[in-house]
C-alpha cells in the first residue's frame, strides 16, 4: 500500500506528468462503459430494482467497509444513519403526512438531512469508539435498535408505526428522477462518487492515519494522533455515503417506516459487506448485488422446487457461512487467491492486504 | 546538521531551565511498585543515559513520561509546562519523542509510508483528505529522515521485509520527524551488530546539540560514549546519578552489576 508513493511513479523519467486517463485500469474502463450503456439493453426492472438497489446498498455497505476495513471498527449503526437521512428528507421534505412534514424545497431539506445525520453519526461514533471489538457491535447494535423502537413509539415526528409515504425526488431538469433509466443514473452516480471518495481518502492523510490507528493505536498515539478524533470523524464522514444511499433508498421506494431501521436490515448491512470483502471500497458493491440477486430471484426459485419463498433469509445465511468459512475476506478474498493461484510469478510481490 | 532537524531550534531556546522535569513519579501494577518516587531533572540538550538490570523500571519511566501509561502519581513538566495530565498525543506535539524497546511499526507499509505518518503526525493536516504532492515539504522531510538513517535503498520496502537491524533504524527515523525538542530511546542498541551499533552512536552524536535525550541502554560502551550523564534505576527507584566516570567507578554500582551478573 504504497500511498505516497502512487504520486511520485506519475512523473516519467524525462519529467513530463503522466496524463490521469492513462492511469485508469482497463477493468475500470470495461466496468465503467458497461454500467453507462447498460440501460440500452436491461429491462426498467433490472435497471430499477437490481441496480438500483445494488448501488444505494452498496453505499451504506460502503459506509461500514469504510469504518470496518480502515479503521477495524464494525458497526451495526449504518443503517439506522441511512435510515435517518431518509427520515429527515421526509419530514423536512414533502410527504404524504403533510401535517407532519415541513415541504421545504429539495435544496434546504436534502443538505440539512445530510448534515443533521452527520451530527447523530458523530454522536455515534463518540460513544462506539470508547469500546472495542465485539463491544462495539454491541453498542452500535444498542443503538440501532433504540431509535427503530423510538421511530417506531414516536408519532410527533417519525409518524410512528406506519411512517411516511409518498417521498419523491425533486423533478429537476424537468426529469422525473423515479423513471427507471433515470433512477439508475442517478444512484449509478452517487454510487461511483462515493466509491471514488472512499478509495481517495484511504491514501490521503486521514484515511492513511485512520488504517495506523486501527493496526496500533497507542503508537499513533505516540507520533502525535489523536485516536479518538480521528476514529470519530471517521463515523462522521462514513455518514455521507450511507445519508446519500439513504436519501435514495427512501425515494426508491418513496416510503420510509421503521422496518427501513430495523435489526435485520442493520445485520443485512453487515453482510453484504462481508460477503463482498471488507479489503477494498469494491467489496461493499459486490456484495450488494450479490445480496440484491439472491434477495430477488431466490424466492422464485425456492417456489419452484416447493419450499416456502420466506427461506430467502436461510439462503442469505448459508451464503453468509460458506464466505465466512472460506474466505474471511469476502468475494474479494477468493478472487485473490484465485490471481495469486493463476499468476504465480516469482518476482511480482503481492502484499496481500490491499488489492 | 540537516535541516530536517533543526526547524525546531527557536522553540528549545525558550530559556527555561529543564526540558524535563519529573518529581515523585510512581506506577502500580496493581500491587507491583514498578516506579517508586522518581525525581529527576534533565537540562535543554542534556543527554542522560539509563541503567539498571531487568525490571529496574526504565521502560516504565518512559511509558510514564509519553503518557503510554499515566503515571499513579507525581508530576511531569516538559519545558516548564505542566504535562502530567496530558494525552500522549499532546505531550508529543511539543515535542517529545521516544522509540520503543519493541519495535512499533507498520509492517504492510513501506519504509517512507512509515516515516511519513510520523512527519504527519507531528504537522498540521492530520486530518487532510488530500493526497500528499511529490513537492510536498513533508515528503522532502521524510526524505531526508530516511536517508539520515541509512535506509534510503530500501524507501519503498514493506518494513515487514527489513532486517531486525533496519527496523531499529526506522524506529529512531520516526522519533525524529518534525524536529523534535527530547527524545526518549529505549534499548536502541539492543540485538544490533556491532556495524550497526556503530552507526547508531553516529548518529546519536551527530543530531543537533539542541537536541536532548535519554537513553536506556545495557551496553555501557555505547551508553557511555553518547551520554555525559547516568542515572541508575534498581527496583523501581534512583539508585544514582553521576558522570560516566563517577557511575563506572562506583564501588556500589559496581557491586550491583557484579551481584546482576552472578545471577
Ligand atoms: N503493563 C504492565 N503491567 C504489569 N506490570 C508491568 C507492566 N509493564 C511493566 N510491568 C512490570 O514493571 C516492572 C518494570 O518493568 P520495565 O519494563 O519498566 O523494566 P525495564 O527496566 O524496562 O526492564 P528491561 O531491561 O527488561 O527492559 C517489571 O516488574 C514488569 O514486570
Ligand atoms: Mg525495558
Amino acid at each position: 500500500m504504497a500511498i505516497v508513493e502512487t504520486e511520485s511513479k506519475i512523473v516519467r523519467l524525462d519529467g513530463t506528468r503522466q496524463n490521469w486517463l492513462e492511469k485508469i485500469p482497463a477493468q475500470y474502463w470495461v466496468v465503467g462503459i458497461l454500467l453507462l450503456i447498460m440501460p440500452l439493453f436491461a429491462s426498467d426492472f433490472m435497471l430499477f430494482q437490481i441496480f438500483g438497489w445494488t448501488f444505494i446498498l452498496g453505499m451504506i455497505a460502503l459506509s461500514l467497509m469504510f469504518l470496518a476495513g480502515y479503521g477495524g471498527m464494525v458497526s451495526l449503526a449504518q443503517m439506522t444513519i441511512a435510515g435517518l437521512a431518509g427520515y429527515l428528507v421526509a419530514i423536512l421534505g414533502d410527504s404524504a403526512i403533510t401535517e407532519i412534514s415541513q415541504g421545504w424545497p429539495w435544496y434546504a431539506a436534502i443538505p440539512v438531512a445530510l448534515i443533521v445525520t452527520a451530527l447523530f453519526a458523530s454522536a455515534i461514533g463518540w460513544l462506539a469508539v470508547r469500546t472495542d471489538g465485539i463491544y462495539t457491535i454491541m453498542i452500535t447494535l444498542a443503538i440501532a435498535a433504540a431509535f427503530f423502537y423510538f421511530a417506531r413509539q414516536n408519532y410527533e415526528v417519525f409518524n410512528g408505526f406506519s411512517g411516511f409515504n409518498s417521498i419523491h425526488p425533486p423533478s429537476l431538469f424537468g426529469v422525473d428522477w423515479r423513471g427507471p433509466k433515470a433512477f439508475y443514473y442517478l444512484t449509478l452516480f452517487w454510487a461511483v462518487a462515493s466509491y471514488l471518495f472512499i478509495l481517495y481518502i484511504s491514501r490521503a492523510p486521514f484515511g492513511l492515519a485512520l488504517q495506523g490507528v486501527r493496526d496500533n493505536s497507542r503508537r499513533m498515539s505516540a507520533l502525535g494522533y489523536n485516536v479518538v478524533a480521528h476514529r470519530v470523524a471517521a463515523y462522521t464522514l462514513a455518514a455521507i455515503p450511507a445519508g446519500i444511499g439513504g436519501i435514495l433508498l427512501t425515494w426508491q421506494s418513496a416510503q420510509i417506516s421503521p422496518g427501513t431501521v430495523g435489526i435485520g436490515p442493520a445485520i443485512d448491512v453487515l453482510v453484504v459487506a462481508v460477503i463482498g470483502g471488507l479489503g477494498h471500497p469494491i467489496g461493499a458493491f459486490i456484495g450488494a448485488l450479490i445480496y440484491v440477486l439472491l434477495k430477488t430471484f431466490s424466492t422464485d426459485a425456492l417456489i419452484a422446487l416447493s419450499l416456502s419463498g420466506e427461506r430467502f433469509r436461510l439462503l442469505i445465511g448459508l451464503s453468509f457461512l460458506v464466505i465466512v468459512f472460506f474466505s474471511p475476506d469476502g468475494i474479494l478474498g477468493l478472487w485473490k487467491k484465485f490471481k495469486v493461484w493463476q499468476q504465480r510469478n516469482p518476482f511480482e510481490q503481492s502484499d496481500g492486504r490491499d488489492l | 546538521m540537516n535541516a530536517a532537524l533543526t526547524e525546531n531550534r527557536a522553540l528549545s531556546s525558550t530559556g527555561t531551565e529543564f526540558a524535563l522535569e519529573l518529581k515523585n513519579i510512581s506506577k502500580l501494577f496493581g500491587a507491583l511498585a514498578a516506579l517508586e518516587d522518581i525525581s529527576m531533572s534533565v537540562r535543554p540538550g542534556e543527554r542522560r543515559a539509563v541503567l539498571g538490570s531487568n525490571g529496574a523500571g526504565k521502560t516504565t519511566l518512559f511509558n510514564c513520561i509519553t503518557g503510554d501509561f499515566p503515571a499513579t502519581t507525581g508530576s511531569i513538566k516538559f519545558f516548564g509546562e505542566d504535562i502530567s495530565e496530558f494525552p500522549s498525543h499532546e505531550r508529543i506535539r511539543r515535542g517529545l519523542r521516544r522509540t520503543y524497546q519493541i519495535s512499533q511499526l507498520f509492517p504492510a507499509l513501506s519504509v517512507f509510508d512509515n516515516v511519513y505518518i510520523a512527519c504527519r503526525g507531528v504537522s498540521t493536516g492530520r486530518f487532510s483528505f488530500i493526497r500528499p504532492r511529490a513537492k510536498d515539504a513533508l515528503m522532502s522531510s521524510t526524505d531526508e529522515l530516511v536517508q539520515i538513517v541509512n535506509l534510503h535503498d530500501v524507501r519503498n520496502t514493506p518494513v515487514a521485509e527489513l532486517s531486525y537491524g533496519q527496523q531499529r533504524q526506522l524506529e529512531i527515523a520516526m522519533a525524529l520527524a518534525g524536529a523534535p525538542r527530547f527524545i526518549l530511546f529505549d534499548e536502541p542498541a539492543a540485538g544490533l551488530s556491532p556495524t550497526e551499533r556503530a552507526d547508531l552512536v553516529t548518529i546519536l552524536t551527530e543530531l543537533p546539540s539542541h537536541m536532548g535525550f535519554i537513553i536506556i541502554e545495557h551496553d555501557m560502551d555505547v551508553a557511555l560514549r553518547v551520554a555525559e550523564s547516568v542515572t541508575m534505576m534498581h527496583n523501581g527507584r534512583i539508585f544514582k546519578n553521576g558522570t560516566p566516570e563517577e557511575i563506572e567507578n562506583d564501588v556500589e554500582v559496581q557491586a550491583l552489576y557484579l551481584g546482576n551478573a552472578d545471577e
